[in-house]
């Protein structure tokens, strides 16, 4: 009964709901923001049933920066990030089942088992990786648009890095190159706060990060990462500017990881206080419902449907992953070299 | 001819640009050469006038060091060269002895740690390293610990749980992500008096900071000839832990035990890891410390001696038994244990030494262990290519030869970068059952 009654009365809503493209976006990172979460959520979950294994480093709380970044990239564009790279894979529209195979380490992941949650890979959607190795991506993704400025072929390459990583010295020889260069480059910095249990107050000597390319004449950017819309119109100026030729771009990421760095972190260096604020006050995908629902663009029981939709996809991924068999033990050797 | 360039044995003298009798200043380009990589300009060291030009232009295969002219100095005239002034040729190279390079010097013998007898305590590995810091830090101001996360969070593993309370943030320092410039930092505090303890939160992080580590810490007593010495301990678990996969999961061991310059040191049990810690600490040399993460949880008995140190350089025989040697560092140790306890119910008595520490080796205890045993199998984690068993294999051939009754055995990582399945895990690591396969083969039973 109270299901029949929200259906007609979202359905006489529907009607005066507003057409066309704005909605669609605004649905759009609605449900792909939800569709990182609740994989993030599930993957928790498989941890603790001991599917997946060693790190797992989960993305809550940071969704609207993948997101909102996406948004802007065309088919010929290239991504690169960190081992916190679920939510990266998702966003760029990698399959979920094989992200969660390979996070359980099965023959249907994208690195059939072998890379695991910190490294995978997708060559069909432009993802060069998921790297663990802390500073290290940066190089590689300004390598990344070195080869899209060799080409000519008016590609951009996104190089997503955290807070902490900002130290690492590589990331200013690459900051140089980038800029002697004019790289197309967009490095996008996901200030959560925290590298491992260090504060970025406790770790940098100027913690307002998108000014850490000034030296070089990089410009830089904050941008609230909490909120996707934020995320997309920043992104989608700063894309504007590298395709026209002008250079490396910084844009910092306010954001926030509700969960400890990986899965075995109990995150007692901040209080339980500081991370409901930010959940109750900033939740990108609440801030995301309430913007569709107060300006009317879709009504409760459309979301609802897309959460429906977006469970659906998640259980499938895990079904799909725990039914993928272990890789053959004859992987052990393959892929090492590749065979002349 | 003057050597324009390192490689350079001679030149062709392409043009004079000064004609004899010319008066040139110091500075004065005099001469064209044309050496192996490029034609360069010479200059005149003093002023004079050109007295004799004695290579002609155009000459071709002029050894360094031939007198191509005479420059004749204020006061001298011409009447001079024909005095055989021309002959006072440059002093040449100096001459090289015919000596052969010497033999590099035998270690001296290192004595073992007495036999403990006394009390002893369970610890667990990840506590004995830590106790083992505290002390070293009680006893000297100098050490200090630093690196990611070891201060305010205890240390990514937990093992310098209380340091924080017990020494204050000058001796207990959280760093930066960034291990290069804090690695150079530690060695730079260590060229000036210092002795620092840099831990990284794994070694696998260290690559980053290699360059440091090699180039700075283990190559500068050397250049210095022995002005500048580099205490400091590098620290922290090495090779694989449990399903991290490729980036995370490495044996550094055969990598550092490479480099001369260093020590290299691999505990196994938490009583080592304590008193070989504490050795590592006043060691005036650099020293990496590679302890593993599997093992931290591990609980051996202790000694509760005031100061329980350990002996760098000194192996351990930690069962002895006169069938075959097996020969194992760090965690392979305990999949050695358990190997020769297998192999004893099959009637073959094994005998395991620990290393301990890989640089300096302990090649005595080894040889005469083979001496006795016949037959060698060594066990690492790491990869087989230039690995540690590849050393062992080299020193038998060298030193124990004569004594072989089967070729050495090498039980390593599979050749392949750590995989993230579990199966795969499994098989690229060294297992008890590889262990026992191989001191069975050597000794021709199946
Ligand atoms: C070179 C290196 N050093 C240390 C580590 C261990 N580590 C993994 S993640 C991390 C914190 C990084 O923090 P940040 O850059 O802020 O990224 P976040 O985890 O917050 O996404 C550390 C220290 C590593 N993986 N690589
Ligand atoms: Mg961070």
């Amino acid at each position: 009964m109270a299901k029949s009654s929200s259906k007609t009365k979202s359905a006489a809503k529907s009607r005066s709901r507003k057409p066309g493209l704005e909605r669609d976006e605004l649905l759009n990172f609605y449900k792909d923001m939800l569709l990182i979460r609740r994989f993030e959520e599930k993957a928790g979950q498989m941890y603790g049933m001991g599917l997946i294994g060693g790190f797992c480093h989960l993305y809550i709380g940071q969704e609207a920066v993948v997101v909102g970044m996406q948004a802007g990239l065309s088919d010929k564009d290239t991504v690169i990030t960190t081992y916190r790279d679920h939510g990266h894979m998702l966003a760029c529209g990698m399959d979920p089942r094989g992200v969660m195979a390979e996070l359980m380490g099965r023959r249907g992941g994208y690195s059939k088992g072998k890379g695991g949650s910190m490294h995978m890979f997708s060559t069909e959607k432009n993802f060069f990786g998921g790297h663990g190795i802390v500073g290290a991506n940066v190089p590689l993704g300004t390598g990344i648009a070195f080869s899209h400025m060799y080409r000519g072929n008016g590609a951009v390459s996104l190089t997503y890095f955290g807070d902490g990583a900002v130290n690492q010295g590589q990331v200013y020889e690459s900051f140089n190159m980038a800029a002697l260069w004019r790289l197309p480059v967009i490095y996008v910095i996901e200030n959560n706060r925290y590298g491992m249990g260090t504060s970025i107050e406790r770790a940098s000597a100027n913690t307002d990060l998108y000014m850490r390319g000034s030296a070089y004449g990089i410009p830089g950017e904050t941008v609230d990462g909490m909120d996707v819309m934020a995320v997309r119109e920043a992104g989608a100026k700063a894309l504007a500017q590298v395709r026209a030729g002008k250079g490396p771009l910084i844009l910092e990421m306010q954001t926030y990881r509700y969960r400890g760095h990986s899965m075995s972190d109990p995150a007692k260096y901040r209080s339980k206080e500081e991370v409901l604020k930010m959940r109750t006050e900033k939740d990108p995908i609440e801030t995301q419902r309430k913007l569709i629902l107060d300006g009317d663009h879709a009504g409760e029981a459309d979301l609802k449907e897309i959460d429906r939709e977006v469970k659906l996809l998640v259980t499938e991924a895990a079904e799909y992953a725990q039914h993928s068999p272990e890789p053959d033990v004859a992987e052990l050797y393959t892929d090492v070299l590749v065979e002349v | 001819m003057p050597a324009l360039s390192p490689t350079m044995t001679d030149g062709t003298l392409a043009k004079w640009l000064k004609t004899e009798g010319e008066a040139v200043a110091a500075g004065d380009v005099i001469a064209e050469i044309e050496t192996d990589k490029a034609t360069m300009e010479i200059e005149a060291a003093d002023e004079g006038v050109l007295g004799k030009i004695l290579v002609p232009e155009g000459t071709e295969n002029v050894a360094v060091n031939t007198p191509i002219a005479v420059l004749l100095e204020e006061g001298e005239d011409a009447g001079a060269l024909s005095n055989g002034a021309a002959a006072a040729a440059p002093s040449a190279a100096p001459v090289v002895e015919a000596v052969s390079a010497p033999v590099a010097p035998v270690a001296a013998t290192i004595p073992a740690e007495a036999v403990y007898a006394g009390p002893t305590t369970r610890l667990s590995v990840r506590e004995a390293l830590r106790d083992a810091m505290a002390e070293e830090m009680r006893r000297d101001d100098d050490v200090f610990l630093m690196g990611e996360e070891v201060a305010q969070y205890q240390g990514a593993y937990k093992v310098s749980q209380g340091l924080l309370e017990e020494f204050g943030e000058r001796r207990v320092i959280d760093t930066p992500i960034t291990e290069h410039g804090f690695t150079g930092l530690g060695v730079g505090a260590a060229f000036a008096g210092l002795k620092p303890i840099i831990e990284f939160m794994t070694f696998n992080f260290a690559m980053q900071a290699i360059d440091q580590i090699i180039n700075s810490a283990a190559k500068t007593h050397y250049m210095s000839g022995g002005q500048l010495t580099c205490q400091a301990v590098f620290r922290g678990p090495n090779g694989a832990a449990s399903r991290v996969g490729a980036q995370h999961s490495q044996c550094y061991a055969s990598w550092y035990a490479h480099c001369p310059g260093m020590k290299v040191v691999t505990p196994y049990s938490a009583a080592d890891a304590k008193g070989l810690l504490k050795a590592a600490i006043r060691d005036p040399n650099p020293v990496i410390f590679l302890e593993n993460e599997l093992l931290y949880g591990q609980s051996f008995d202790v000694p509760t001696e005031e100061d329980h140190v350990v002996p760098l350089g000194k192996a351990k025989i930690l069962r002895e038994g006169g069938d075959v040697t097996i020969v194992a560092f760090s965690i392979m140790v305990g999949r050695a244990l358990e190997a020769a306890d297998a192999l004893a119910g099959e009637g073959i008595n094994a005998e395991v030494i620990d290393l301990r520490t890989l640089r300096p080796l302990d090649t005595e205890t080894i040889v005469n262990s083979v001496k006795k045993t016949n037959r060698l199998v060594a066990v690492e984690e790491g990869w087989p290519f230039a690995g540690i068993g590849s050393e062992m294999a080299a020193l038998m051939m060298e030193q124990a030869f004569d004594w072989l009754d089967a070729p050495v055995a090498r039980v390593t990582g599979a050749d392949v970068p750590m995989p993230y399945a579990a199966n795969l895990e499994r098989l690229a690591l060294p297992q008890t059952q590889n262990i026992i396969d191989a001191a069975k083969a050597v000794s021709y039973r199946s």
